[in-house]
């Protein structure tokens, strides 16, 4: 892609991966270093959580975009940060694999991500470590599945379209 | 003096004595009456869902003014309802809601499914939408659009009132057994107390 | 900009974690929590302490939203919104559609203010294309996002009215909103989910005659919103029940992600349109309308005046918007005309590739966002190379202000969580989508 510009940022913990697509600035860190990085983000001026979401790759494995050192997995965790005063966005992509679906939850740091990440959850299974109410947000209680997967069709049913009575 | 409106001025109206009540009498059955009372006095339930509930709402407002066919009361309790208005899509999650506010609203009533969503899940063929609101309660009128504009819901309405007076509805669910499943002989009437001989009609 | 601080401080944290996890307990594990003393209300009589269910088919929710509010007497302590009701699965619809159906399906998240989804999802699709959009269909994006905006505040004080029992607001409300989606149905087609801007542009230029139509609606507007003032912000009854209820601060709004009114009603001064300029809003004057304690009379107040600045963007498109093409005329995503369609076959195959299989669009992710009426609208679009968007999410401005309510709600009224709820003005549409 022309437009990417592969770069690789040294923080203060630990080397993050980093790429600007588009723009728009986009870190890669691993799990282990991801509520570093927010954390770290936030002090720096990061000041709210716009969006938390989540992708599966199950279907497109190979993404391009990723930097070298990024070992891509199944699910991708997207979260947006915002900082007003310097009016800058980054995007975390967080790689979760498909046998161990499970970030920290940020809740602790951006209160406002708890129902993004309740959705998360609900539509692709990711569980988020450490949140409070961690349950279903959109769908029944009782549903079974996570209808965002890619291994999920979209369910549709074959309309059944009934004639009018004879008595009109 | 006495004016009532569409006859006008009946003060008149006793001077003849009893030869007057051949022309100024008009006789009925009970039953059309009732009809006609219902059909100009369906109340609906705020049953809003998705964007058709907007073009509810919009109809019930200034410019378009359900007034004029006496149903501007839109009723909160279903209890108090005649017709349910079902505005918008019909999540797996909202149906067994909808149907038991069906449930509680009181015999006569009537459903219009308001939009393709609610009629036939739209352009939601998916995991999340009931697939015709028809599934869940029986569905007496459909109005087509998404959403349908205020003349189209006007027109459902005034469908409905039509089926009404004719009685063809009531008629249909008593063949079909639709309908809540409430019939009149599943509860007799209670035994008179006391033996007094009646007359027959 | 002030800076401002972020934490919340420890006893609101600590609600907050309570406020959504307390509710599913059983009611033996609920009854051995220790009581907060610090707690407006809780004292010895935790006996009256009950839990109220409300909606989700109520006429003061907004639609389908349903709240576990927990009570003591008449205030309200706890409270828990429960959401999912219209959960229409837009999001793995929209993965089976192409870019060009997209709108279609966004169109009907937002049905208060079905423009700005469409813009948001053809602003990110434009992003991965790499294609601009001509002048002019960039300024009509802006007169009809402007004039939605109206539409959507309209609606809004007309249900504030309502759930507040001043229903003559409601009639006025809605009287002003029918002139302005007379105009959308002259120039899109439709009252409502019109599919007006697509990838590329518009769907259709303007209609004949629309400056009168415009000048029409800027004439008869301001005058009634004056009316309304005379007829609310003048009203005791009124202020009572808006002034001091569900205040909020600037750091708990941000903590909590809220954006668009709510935020600004705290008084922190924050619009996409200004600070992250998108279509052409650096080029039109307007004022970033905030208010001072964040309360809900802020947040209604903010409302009604941005309907005026709406009004003062639209009078500057009037004079500014550029002639020219309504649409790119990148041949990749605009079909060919319809007269080369009759004389040329390779115009016919190529019109009928672009409705049947789509445009390809260039692998990548891209984030857009947009100031709806109800807060940052955003659009994270995934494409694998392919006519359909891998992965399509909507950031709903509700879905994240709807979080603010139990702690709006905490330690006031039931008859004031009406307000509260009013006053965030949530589309369920967009928050369950």
């Amino acid at each position: 892609m022309s437009e990417t510009d592969v770069a690789t940022e040294a923080h203060e913990d630990a080397p993050v991966a980093s790429t600007a697509l588009f723009g728009q600035a986009v870190l890669y860190p691993d799990r282990g270093a991801y509520l570093a990085t927010v954390e770290s983000l936030r002090d720096e001026g990061y000041c709210t959580a716009t969006d938390l979401t989540v992708v599966d790759y199950l279907t497109h494995p190979g993404r391009s975009g990723l930097p070298g050192g990024v070992q891509p997995e199944r699910f991708e965790v997207v979260v947006g940060l915002f900082d007003h005063a310097r009016r800058e966005r980054v995007r975390l992509r967080i790689q979760v694999p498909a046998d161990d679906p499970t970030v920290p939850s940020l809740f602790d740091l951006f209160p406002g991500t708890e129902a993004m990440e309740r959705e998360a959850w609900d539509l692709f299974g990711v569980s988020f470590e450490g949140h409070p109410d961690h349950s279903r947000i959109l769908l029944p209680e009782d549903w079974v599945g996570h209808p965002l997967r890619k291994d999920e069709g979209i369910g549709a049913i074959p309309v059944q379209f009934k004639s009018a009575s004879d008595r009109r | 003096m006495a004016r009532v409106p569409i006859l006008g001025d009946i003060s008149g109206v006793l001077d003849e004595g009893l030869e007057g009540l051949e022309h100024n009498f008009v006789t009925a059955r009970i039953e059309d009456l009732v009809k006609w009372s219902r059909a100009r006095s369906c109340w609906p339930a705020t049953f809003g869902l998705a964007c058709c509930a907007i073009e509810m709402m919009a109809t019930g407002a200034a410019h378009y003014d359900l007034a004029r066919y006496g149903m501007e009361v839109f009723r909160a309790s279903p209890r108090q309802a005649d017709l349910m208005i079902v505005a918008g899509r019909v999540s797996q999650k909202m149906a067994p809601v909808l149907r038991q506010i069906y449930d509680q609203m009181m015999e006569p009533k009537w459903v219009i499914s308001m939009g393709v969503c609610a009629s036939s899940g739209g352009m939601f063929n998916n995991y999340a939408i009931v697939q015709g609101v028809d599934q869940v309660v029986p569905v007496d009128i459909y109005a087509p659009g998404c959403p349908p504009g205020p003349e189209t819901l006007m027109h459902a309405i005034l469908t409905l009132h039509d089926k009404i007076l004719t009685g063809e509805l009531t008629s249909r669910r008593e063949q079909t057994g639709a309908g809540a499943g409430f019939d009149l002989a599943d509860f007799p009437a209670p035994e008179p107390p006391a033996p007094e001989p009646e007359e027959a009609p | 900009m002030a800076a401002v601080r972020l934490d919340l401080g420890d006893d609101e944290r600590v609600r907050r974690r309570d406020g959504s996890a307390v509710l599913r307990m059983t009611e033996v594990e609920a009854a051995d929590l220790v009581l907060d003393p610090s707690d407006p209300v809780t004292g010895e009589r935790a006996d009256e302490r009950m839990i109220l269910n409300m909606g989700p088919a109520h006429p003061s929710t907004h639609g389908v939203l349903r709240l576990l509010l927990e009570m003591e007497g008449e205030t309200v302590l706890r409270s828990k919104p429960i959401i999912g009701y219209l959960h229409t699965g837009m999001e793995k619809t929209g993965e089976n559609l192409t870019f060009l159906q997209g709108p279609t399906n966004v169109t009907r998240m937002d049905y208060a203010s079905p423009l700005f989804s469409e813009l948001v999802f053809a602003l990110a699709t434009e992003q991965l294309l790499g294609i601009e959009v001509p002048e002019r269909a960039t300024w009509i994006r802006m007169l009809m996002c402007e004039l939605n905006r109206v539409a959507s505040h309209l609606l809004f004080q007309a249900t504030n009215g309502m759930d507040l029992g001043a229903v003559s607001m409601m009639i006025y409300g809605w009287r002003e909103r029918e002139e302005v989606l007379r105009f959308f149905e002259k120039v899109t087609g439709l009252r409502m989910n019109h599919n007006y801007i697509r990838p590329g542009g518009v769907a259709a230029d303007l209609s004949d005659g629309w400056q009168d139509d415009v000048r029409h609606l800027l004439d008869i507007i301001p005058p009634r919103l004056d009316e309304y003032e005379v007829l609310l912000n003048d009203q005791p009854i009124f202020r009572a029940r808006l002034q001091g209820v569900g205040v909020l601060a600037p750091a708990e709004a941000l903590a909590l992600s809220a954006t668009g009114p709510i935020l600004r009603a705290t008084g922190y001064d924050w619009d996409l349109r200004r600070d992250e300029p998108y279509l052409a809003y650096d080029r039109v004057d307007f004022d970033v309308v905030v208010g001072t304690c964040g309360d809900a009379f802020d947040r209604f107040a903010v409302r009604l005046e941005e309907i005026r600045q709406s009004l003062h963007i639209v009078e500057q498109i009037l004079d500014l918007l550029p002639d020219g093409d309504y649409r790119t005329q990148d041949k990749k995503v605009t079909p060919p005309p319809r007269a080369r369609i009759d004389e040329s076959m390779e115009a016919l195959i190529h019109h009928f590739k672009i409705f049947t299989e789509g445009f390809h669009v260039p692998e990548g992710e891209v984030y857009a966002a947009v100031e709806s009426p109800r807060g940052e609208l955003g659009c994270y679009l995934v494409s694998d190379g392919g006519p359909k968007p891998y992965r399509m999410h909507i950031r709903g401005p509700s879905f994240a202000n709807l979080q603010t309510l139990p702690h709006l709600m905490h330690g006031r009224l039931v008859a004031d969580a009406v307000a509260v709820i009013s006053s965030v003005d949530p589309i369920m549409g967009e928050v369950d989508r």
